[in-house]
């Protein structure tokens, strides 16, 4: 991708600046200074949740079509997922300790967020324990684990919820705002560059195992 | 060749098979309740059960005893080669697939005759009280854990390390069955029996069933050829 340098040097710059553009955020009013934490805690579920769905998607078309690039895709996908996932799941309790007092609570988007989390972390596993042609049931597991989103997020919805609302994020302040969705872009921005570096890695990786097999015949 | 014909014929094939033997079914029995033991050891203070044990611990019993099963199952079937055979034959893939999932399903049905029961008895709850709400979140809820399970299992006869990766796999999907096979349950072991709530668990167990059948069949051709 002939943009990928500009595009890096460009996120590099986005991530210099937000400190700067949180620290001038104003305060929240309960919270204080911890909220700040929220301006990289939302954008890391934002970037798990698109890389979930990635490779969900891409599973599917792997597994449907055969399409090795689409695999590339899903794995891609499936290490974005955890890797923000789990940013994600250390800023939350670091947060949660100070603003309600306890590591963890058993609330809808926790225990959706853990759920997925761990099905992609599994997927993760499935490829690397798995053995020979894991890839295909790595992608059964990936959409599998795409569609149960929606159920997890009933099951635990109904089940109980104290965290808070989905309404907060159109409610921010002005000031919040600008620095909330900079960040969202910036987290999105690296999410991109990340998968395609990733994606480039497999591609020459499947490159060099297509001309091992072609040397041997 | 139906495709009833062949899952009447797969069926027919393993229920055979397991009754000439019924290792499985004695050993997943046995599984069940041991499990049921080691809880009790665990839940139970000054002789009483701590409040909503019963129905979390038939719940974890059951899918821990069918994470055992479908193991056990797809072993037998990988030591004989008789999968591969399965899948040269000139029937439609699905047809094995749902074939599996009766096989499966049947299985748990009969260690969940043993295990509530055994849970009534030892925690004392009243989980006879409505039998066919029960009944009913019990059939939803089994069918949602076999048919994903079942797929899981079946997709990774093939693979390495398929003891360990099929609970990994298996327990992150399979959350919402268990959020609201337990939930359901509690709900019918109260004072006064919540069957509202019971009957809008069990809508949801019947909604996972029907979108994780639908995808299970639609994926288990691709999932099972090279």
């Amino acid at each position: 991708m002939r943009a990928f340098p500009v595009l890096t040097l460009l996120a590099a710059a986005m991530f210099a600046y937000a400190p700067i553009m949180i620290a001038n955020a104003p305060f929240e009013s309960t919270m204080g200074l911890v909220q700040k934490i929220f301006y990289f805690h939302v954008p890391s579920w934002f970037a798990m949740f698109t890389g979930a769905f990635i490779c969900g998607y891409a599973s599917a078309v792997h597994l449907f079509k055969g399409s090795r690039n689409a695999d590339h895709y899903a794995l891609a996908g499936a290490e974005i997922a955890v890797v923000f996932g789990l940013l994600g799941l250390i800023t939350g309790p670091l947060w949660a300790r100070k603003a309600w007092g306890v590591w963890w609570e058993w609330d809808v988007k926790l225990t959706l967020a853990l759920i997925v989390w761990l099905t992609f972390l599994a997927y993760l596993l499935l490829r690397r324990f798995g053995g020979p042609g894991s890839e295909k049931l790595a992608a059964g597991l990936g959409l599998f684990g795409a569609a149960n989103i929606p159920f997890v997020y009933y099951s635990v919805n109904w089940w109980r919820t104290i965290h808070p609302k989905t309404t907060v994020v159109p409610t921010l302040g002005p000031g919040m705002r600008g620095a909330f969705w900079f960040c969202v872009a910036a987290f999105l921005l690296l999410t991109g560059l990340i998968m395609a570096a990733r994606i480039r890695l497999e591609r020459q990786r499947a490159r060099v195992d297509d001309l091992y097999l072609s040397l041997e015949d | 060749m139906t495709f009833l014909q062949t899952v009447w014929l797969v069926v027919k094939k393993d229920l055979l098979v397991e009754f000439r033997s019924r290792e499985i079914l004695y050993t997943t029995a046995f599984f069940a309740v041991s499990c049921v033991l080691v809880f009790s050891f665990g839940f139970v203070q000054d002789g009483r059960a701590i409040d909503g044990a019963a129905a979390g611990i038939l719940w974890i019993a059951v899918a821990f005893a069918g994470t055992l099963a479908l193991g056990r199952t797809f072993e037998r079937e990988r030591q004989n080669e008789t999968l591969r055979a399965l899948l040269m034959a000139p029937c439609d893939r699905p047809a094995i697939y749902v074939a599996k999932l009766a096989g499966v399903l049947l299985l748990l049905t009969a260690v969940e005759a043993i295990l509530v029961p055994l849970i009534a008895l030892l925690f004392g709850a009243p989980l006879l009280a409505e039998p066919l709400m029960l009944i009913a979140l019990l059939l939803a809820g089994t069918m949602g854990f076999a048919a994903v399970g079942t797929v899981f299992a079946a997709m990774l006869v093939r693979a390495r390390s398929r003891d360990v990766l099929l609970p990994i796999l298996l327990y992150p999907i399979t959350v919402p069955v268990i959020i609201a096979g337990v939930r359901g349950t509690a709900a019918l072991l109260q004072a006064e029996p919540d069957v509202a709530a019971a009957r809008a668990w069990l809508s949801l167990l019947v909604f996972f069933d029907v979108v994780f059948i639908t995808l299970a069949l639609w994926t288990f051709e691709p999932l099972m050829t090279e």
